[in-house]
């Protein structure tokens, strides 16, 4: 029986250290067949220890885990014949060539080049002007993509990709993602880490991770529909002491850096309607802002702090949430503060 | 006339035929957070080597907090600090040891390591870990506090490369809120970074390709130039050019 | 067995791609050997020696003659008094002074006897014992040549010989305990720092998480050393014979099985070294200096085991080394065959089913 390729996990969890250091947090989720899977987070939130535990290269402390029907634990064998792998630092030979790279794991995994050249045929054609050039000696872009090419040989039901675009050029980053949209529509499962918030959209669902917890999983589309305020885009003549005074007002509720704009919220500012718990914390505010505030009232206060701390160059509009604005505002509901 | 901590004109770096650094020119003014960008195998690391005193160029010339990276190296580095994303810290020392070495090498006086140090930790809220070893400390407070450490002994400028790689959202803007700090107290800032939005925080940027300086202007007027708005755009219509792409 | 036989390759190409390996390899053994056979023997070579011959009469001529013919000695003449002796050996210029008294061949037709003075450098006695040894050897010949029929009744003549080394060939000594060193130090090093430099560069990761059976991969790291290691042994061999002139009295068959036995032994050594950790480093570290001072002191080619207390002795029986340079003694020098070398032969099977055993079942199919 064909096994549709789908990943779930639940419950698990992973210490090191003799328990000193948690690295996953009771995490749990599901990936369906054929999806282009992202886990978003950043260095040391666990996403490294989980893809390890989902090749089973690792034991979890408690929780389980499978992977096309197949348990990480009981059926690794089946597992590892039915999976690719491709880990951080883009593990290959350095001493052999593109092509003795490609020849090796086609043969450990009981196949060869030419039998699945279709798959990997886009990528190959990239890396095959560099065939007799040892690996160690490509550049960061073209590892990557042998490093695909090597994971794909034997044309693995689900695909698990370590932190991928890390440590490569931009244009290679980009070039890379479209890669993968094409290798989705051959119908492989694919899980991609990326601690790249932007590359966060490119999936058709995410995962939030940080500190072994997951924060949050949906579409992308959805996350940000879910963001409870309304968020605004600011800038002025002096950025950053715009971005003092903002979140020295005691009517702002967070004032984040985004590049040439800060992104702000209000307090008592949802978009959507009552919520129960946050009326009986608009009943201790003070009455001045006891109602829910309109947009153009909350745009009208933002000039006004503006305007008060005499900044020039004022621009202020409301803007769409983004990933990394829900990213940010989930941290700070589950308390993942960045304290020790 | 503002003060130019650095001064480069025409610097030079080859390795046999192949030219890593071609003829780039820039001054970076007091107080100024200057972004230095650029694809992996643009030439940025090399370029930062000789700015830091570690690497003789083939030729041009470049001064550094007013010394020549030709024969004055020893006095860049003493008038530099410095941090990358690879290391910072010693993961088998504590905090305090950590601050008390660095501080020492860079002939801070045990008076002032004494009384800085404890500003220091105040500041960052890490009284309680003073004493424990940074090896376990999480990853942003590591470079949060490697930050802290690179401008102990309140260099002119300070070099960051890549510092705030694979951090969260949240600690990579409190690392920000460090470096604006600095900034403001005088503390000139060369950083190279990967992250288009921290670009923006840049009063200037340059931009290398292929070994060249392609681009070297204030974020604004450089999306303004490739009539985009963002400085990702902007960043790939200039690098996608690039013929170099590598390590 | 293809995907085995693929693995295989793969080493051997990135063997040959590493100049460091290599090194390791082939350039250690050659120095070791070159260095040890050729350089380091107790033998005393080139002696500057200075003969003040007061005589100048037939015998002490024909002395003189001996010692010139000797290829150890350099031999200036000189007359020379006693001021100017305390002087050249000051300088360093002489090892030896000998002295013919005159009327040297008078006195000794005549009277029965006559005395000639050697004098040697005591500040290095050992090296002053053996110029002395070789001075009185030489004069005791011609003196046996000279005068046939002993003059002595019931004299005892002793007659030294050096069983299987009839040709004083110092380099004997090594030879063998070298042998066994660099082999030992060699294919242990190589074969564990091969592993864990898998484990270091994450290739070792995609390789479980594959069909490829785990054991497969010790099994595939451990071929390509051990032929690389016998071709290494073959070129320590051909050295030895060819370079310091040593003869391989026994059979080169057996001396062959003996040392593919002892290489097995220090594979799977390797391998359980491999297993200890993940840094390239501290295998290398533990390989090569963790096993160096142990096979040099208790192999007993350098210090002879029967002058170590009890402890160490009984220590040294768990050192592969050791066995297998008792098996080369026999075997190349003394060309003795399988009967007399069964049991250290068995002590060596046994040791590397037991390490071999113990590295398969500690070898990880996971990480961690």
């Amino acid at each position: 029986m064909i096994m549709p390729a789908t990943v779930s996990v639940q419950d698990l969890i992973k210490t090191y250290d003799k328990g000193k250091v948690l690295a996953v947090d009771k995490v749990s989720f599901e990936v369906k067949a054929g999806e282009l899977f992202g886990l978003i987070g950043a260095d040391g939130a666990g996403k490294s220890t989980i893809f390890r535990i989902l090749t089973t290269v690792l034991l979890a402390d408690s929780g389980s885990a499978t992977l096309a029907g197949y348990d990480v634990v009981r059926d690794y064998r089946e597992i590892r014949n039915r999976v690719g792998y491709m880990p951080g630092k883009f593990s290959l030979y350095q001493d052999l060539t593109v092509q003795e790279n490609l020849e090796f794991f086609a043969t450990v995994f009981g196949t060869t080049i030419e039998a699945n050249m279709d798959l990997i045929k886009d990528i190959y054609d990239q890396i095959k002007p560099f065939s007799n050039r040892r690996a160690g000696k490509l550049s960061g872009g073209m590892k990557q993509k042998l490093a695909l090419c090597c994971a794909l040989i034997h044309k693995p039901e689900v695909l698990l990709l370590d932190e991928p675009t890390t440590g490569v050029d931009v244009v290679s980053r980009k070039e890379f993602w479209e890669m993968l949209k094409k290798l989705k529509a051959q119908g492989i499962t694919i899980i991609v880490s990326t601690p790249y918030m932007d590359e966060a959209k490119l999936c058709e669902r995410i995962a939030l991770i940080q500190n072994g917890r997951i924060m949050s999983v949906d579409t992308p589309g959805n996350i940000i529909r879910a963001y409870p305020e309304k968020l605004f885009a600011a800038k002025s003549d002096d950025i950053y002491k715009l971005l003092k005074d903002f979140r020295n007002h005691p009517e702002v509720d967070r004032a984040f850096a985004f590049g040439e704009f800060i992104h702000i919220s209000l307090k008592n500012a949802e978009r959507t309607t009552l919520n129960a718990e946050r009326s009986t914390l608009n009943a201790e505010r003070s009455t001045l802002n006891a109602e829910r505030t309109t947009v153009s009232s909350q745009l009208d206060i933002l000039n006004r702090i503006a305007a008060e701390n005499n900044h020039t160059g004022i621009q202020i509009k409301e803007i769409e949430p983004g990933i990394e604005d829900s990213f940010i505002l989930l941290m700070g509901r589950n308390d993942i503060t960045a304290n020790p | 006339m503002e003060e130019k901590v650095i001064v480069c004109k025409d610097l030079t770096k080859q390795f046999g035929d192949f030219c890593a650094v071609d003829k780039i020119s820039f001054d970076v003014s007091k107080g100024e957070i200057f972004g230095f960008l650029g694809a992996n195998g643009a030439g940025k690391t090399t370029a930062m080597r000789i700015l830091c005193g570690l690497s003789y160029p083939s030729s041009g010339e470049a001064t550094v907090a007013g010394f020549s990276v030709k024969n004055q190296q020893e006095s860049i580095k003493k008038n530099i600090g410095y941090m990358s994303q690879k290391f910072s810290l010693y993961e088998n020392l504590s905090i305090r040891e950590n601050i008390e070495f660095f501080g020492g090498v860079y002939g801070v006086s045990r008076k002032d390591i004494r009384e800085r140090s404890d500003n220091l930790i105040q500041d960052l809220g890490l009284q309680k870990e003073a004493n424990k070893l940074v090896g376990g400390l999480p990853l942003g407070w590591k470079q949060k506090l490697a930050f802290s450490v690179a401008i102990f002994h309140r260099p002119k400028i300070v070099f960051l490369d890549e510092p705030t790689g694979g951090v969260d959202p949240v600690t990579r803007r409190q690392f920000w809120d460090m470096i604006y700090d600095a900034s403001a107290s005088g503390i000139t800032i060369f950083v190279t970074t990967h992250y288009m939005d921290e670009a923006e925080y840049c009063n200037r940027i340059s931009v290398m390709v292929d070994g060249k300086m392609e681009a070297l202007d204030s974020p604004a007027n450089l999306k303004k130039q490739y009539a985009t708005d963002s400085m990702d755009e902007a960043f790939y219509k200039l690098a996608r050019g690039a013929r170099r792409s590598g390590d | 067995m293809k995907e085995l036989w693929v693995f295989i390759r793969k080493e051997f190409k990135q063997v040959f791609r590493d100049p460091r390996t290599l090194l390791i390899m082939f350039g250690l053994p050659v120095a070791q050997i070159v260095l040890f056979g050729f350089a380091l023997t107790s033998e005393v070579k080139n002696i500057d020696i200075l003969i003040a011959d007061n005589a100048k009469d037939i015998m002490s001529m024909q002395i003189t003659d001996k010692i010139r013919a000797n290829s150890y000695f350099i031999v200036q003449e000189k007359n020379i008094g006693g001021a100017d002796i305390d002087r050249k050996f000051k300088e360093g210029s002489v090892q030896a002074v000998l002295i013919f008294p005159t009327g040297f061949s008078n006195d000794l037709m005549h009277e029965g006897k006559a005395g000639v003075q050697i004098i040697t450098d005591g500040t290095d006695p050992n090296t002053a014992k053996t110029i002395e040894n070789y001075l009185t050897n030489i004069i005791s010949n011609y003196q046996r040549e000279k005068f046939p029929s002993a003059s002595l009744r019931y004299q005892i003549l002793t007659e030294p010989r050096m069983l299987y080394n009839e040709e004083d060939n110092g380099s004997m000594n090594f030879i063998p305990g070298v042998m066994a060193l660099i082999l030992m130090l060699v294919c242990t090093a190589l074969t564990s720092v091969s592993i864990v430099k898998e484990k270091e560069l994450g290739t070792m990761e995609i390789l479980l998480v594959s069909p490829f059976k785990p054991v497969m991969v010790l099994v595939a790291k451990a071929v390509p050393y051990f032929i690389l290691s016998v071709i290494n042994f073959t070129f320590i061999l051909l050295l030895s014979v060819f370079l310091l002139h040593i003869n391989i009295k026994g059979s080169v068959l057996l001396l062959y099985l003996e040392s593919a036995l002892f290489i097995l032994t220090c594979l799977s050594l390797g391998l359980l070294i491999s297993n200890a950790t993940n840094a390239q480093q501290t295998a290398l570290l533990i390989s090569m200096m963790g096993m160096m001072l142990p096979t040099i002191i208790l192999t007993g080619f350098i210090f002879p085991l029967e002058n170590m207390p009890w402890i160490l002795r009984t220590i040294s029986n768990l050192v592969p080394s050791k066995w297998y340079f008792l098996i080369i003694k026999s075997v190349m020098l003394k060309g003795l065959g399988f009967q007399y070398v069964w049991k250290e032969t068995l002590i060596l099977v046994i040791m590397t089913t037991v390490l071999l055993t113990i590295a398969l079942k500690k070898f990880k199919i996971r990480l961690q």
